[in-house]
């Protein structure tokens, strides 16, 4: 489903490599947590997966289709398959947990109608059906990241993305975003995360990919977290 | 697509009130920019109806000697009517000219006993010669020196010409009409272009206090459309409230003006405000939407940026 094929990325011209040779491929449904350091390149890994930037060389395929040669038009459409979560949850700060999730759909198009079904729907799915009306400074970090991550899966996208999704959060927070994500991963979604949480890798018991100064280093099917 | 345009709509509404403060600065500096397009407008409008004025006071007068006979002046008047600068020629006969004296003088019992006493009519025939432009009049009055020079002196046909006497008096003044009329666009040029910078420049930091909710709509898979649309309708908001509040200030000015300016310009500028309001209204408003669109497309799209 995600190819990579020999990508590389190199900043400040020769500075600093990245991403250096970096191929590997993800079928549907998969769960795969990717492991490493600070600057092993966990998180330009992610960026060139949702085209927010572009490969010094090498491919990043999706399906059959080249990420990097779509046109800038056709961008949302395709990043509109990809739901994305990030460590420090992104959500609009005067918009309430329903009114964040709808936008997503209100971006994508979606009717009114639609939007009044699946958005309670996506809540459900996260435990947050009685936080529906809350803002989101009133709600917990857990509570805020399981908003966010309704917000990716309302879209019924084919990927989730994770990046640190757990970094800010406390052991039982952590316990229940990884719960929620496995969950999404068994509805049929395919999971790709980042993370620093020897704990989850070691409970989540699934693929594990190291990586370290922009290479991938390990690559276990039912990996632990090795550094 | 309706709904998508519904939401926009709704969005740029929102966005609109949500920033009040933003808004009010953006429609104040806007604002500002109109008015000074708006008075520039009512000003040249007024150094043109002086110009205007000014161009028909401008003619030449050829005085005929009294003896002149009327053939001989017709055909002069044709000669010069197919000169192409020419706008039109006025003949009066001597006994107008004549009619014409005593009603200027009815009231002066001297002249008009002088004018008995003489007994014939004292007055030639003449022509007041008009052109299109006030620098065509140089060729006109060769033509006529040239037409008195050729003249047998036994039997003259002009007695005299009136044109060069205020000749420096109108080349004068429409050198400083012209002048005005350079710096005034200058002027306006300067304002407009430092008002739309500072224009651009609120709407950027409308758009930048929202950068979160941009970069927050992108990863949504929010199209670059559905993004822009809000604020560019903010700006052709500001662009609609700053025009009609030009017109709401320039109303009462142009009201006190009024009086002023019909008596020193012949111009009554209230009464021209309300006669051209269709066109004060469109240009005004029309300048503020497409500068608060252009300022907000551009700055909107610093933002966009892939």
């Amino acid at each position: 489903m995600i190819y990579f094929d020999n990508v590389s990325k190199i900043y400040n011209g020769g500075q600093s490599i990245a991403l250096q040779d970096v191929t590997f491929q993800v079928a549907p449904s998969e769960f795969v947590s990717i492991v490493g350091h600070s600057g092993a390149g966990k998180t330009t890994l992610l960026k060139m997966l949702i085209a927010e930037d572009k490969p010094t060389q090498g491919q990043v395929f999706f399906e059959s289709l080249d990420i990097h040669t779509i046109s800038r038009g056709a961008l949302p459409k395709y990043r509109r398959k990809i739901g994305t979560v990030f460590q420090d949850f992104k959500l609009l700060p005067n918009k309430t947990a329903f009114e964040n999730i709808a936008f997503a759909m209100e971006a994508n198009g979606r009717s009114d109608e639609e939007i009044a079904e699946n958005v309670p729907q996506a809540l459900e799915l996260v435990d947050l059906g009685d936080k529906i009306w809350n803002f989101p400074h009133e709600l917990s970090g857990g509570e805020k990241q399981r908003v966010a991550i309704a917000r990716a899966i309302v879209n019924q996208p084919d990927i989730i993305i994770a990046d640190e999704p757990t970094g800010n959060l406390d052991p039982i927070a952590t316990y229940e975003v990884v719960q929620i994500l496995k969950k999404i991963n068994d509805l049929g979604t395919t999971v790709i995360m980042t993370t620093h949480n020897k704990g989850v890798i070691d409970a989540l018991a699934r693929r594990v990919i190291t990586m370290d100064e922009g290479r991938i280093v390990r690559d276990d099917v039912e990996g632990k977290y090795v550094l | 697509m309706i709904t998508s345009i519904k939401r926009i709509v709704r969005s740029g509404f929102v966005g609109f009130w949500r920033n009040a403060f933003v808004s009010l600065a953006a429609i104040f500096v806007m604002t500002v920019t109109l008015t000074v397009i708006g008075g520039m407008m009512l000003v040249g409008q007024l150094l043109d109806a002086t110009l205007v004025q000014i161009q028909e006071k401008v003619d030449i007068n050829v005085y005929m000697v009294t003896t002149a006979s009327e053939e001989a002046i017709f055909a002069f008047k044709a000669s010069l009517e197919a000169l192409p600068d020419v706008k039109e020629i006025t003949y009066t006969s001597r006994e107008q000219a004549l009619g014409e004296f005593r009603e200027r003088h009815k009231s002066d019992e001297l002249t008009i006993q002088a004018l008995e006493e003489l007994g014939e009519n004292p007055l030639g025939a003449s022509l007041s010669i008009r052109a299109e432009q006030t620098s065509q009049y140089e060729s006109i009055a060769a033509f006529i020196q040239e037409q008195r020079e050729g003249e047998d002196p036994e039997s003259p046909l002009i007695d005299r010409v009136n044109f060069n006497q205020n000749k420096g008096a109108i080349d004068k003044l429409t050198g400083i009409i012209g002048a005005v009329e350079r710096t005034s666009y200058i002027a306006m040029i300067i304002l407009v272009a430092s008002s739309v910078l500072i224009a651009f420049n609120t709407i950027r930091l409308a758009i930048y206090t929202t950068r979160e909710e941009i970069a927050i709509m992108r990863l949504v898979g929010a199209s670059n459309m559905f993004i822009r649309g809000p604020f560019v309708l903010q700006g052709i908001m500001y662009g609609v409230v700053a025009g009609v509040l030009t017109l709401l200030i320039l109303y009462p000015v142009v009201l006190w003006l009024g009086p002023v300016t019909s008596s020193f310009f012949r111009l009554d500028i209230a009464a021209y405000f309300i006669t051209n309001f269709g066109r004060l209204f469109g240009v005004l408003v029309g300048s503020g939407v497409a500068l608060g669109m252009i300022s907000s497309t551009l700055a909107v799209a610093r933002y966009l940026r892939v």
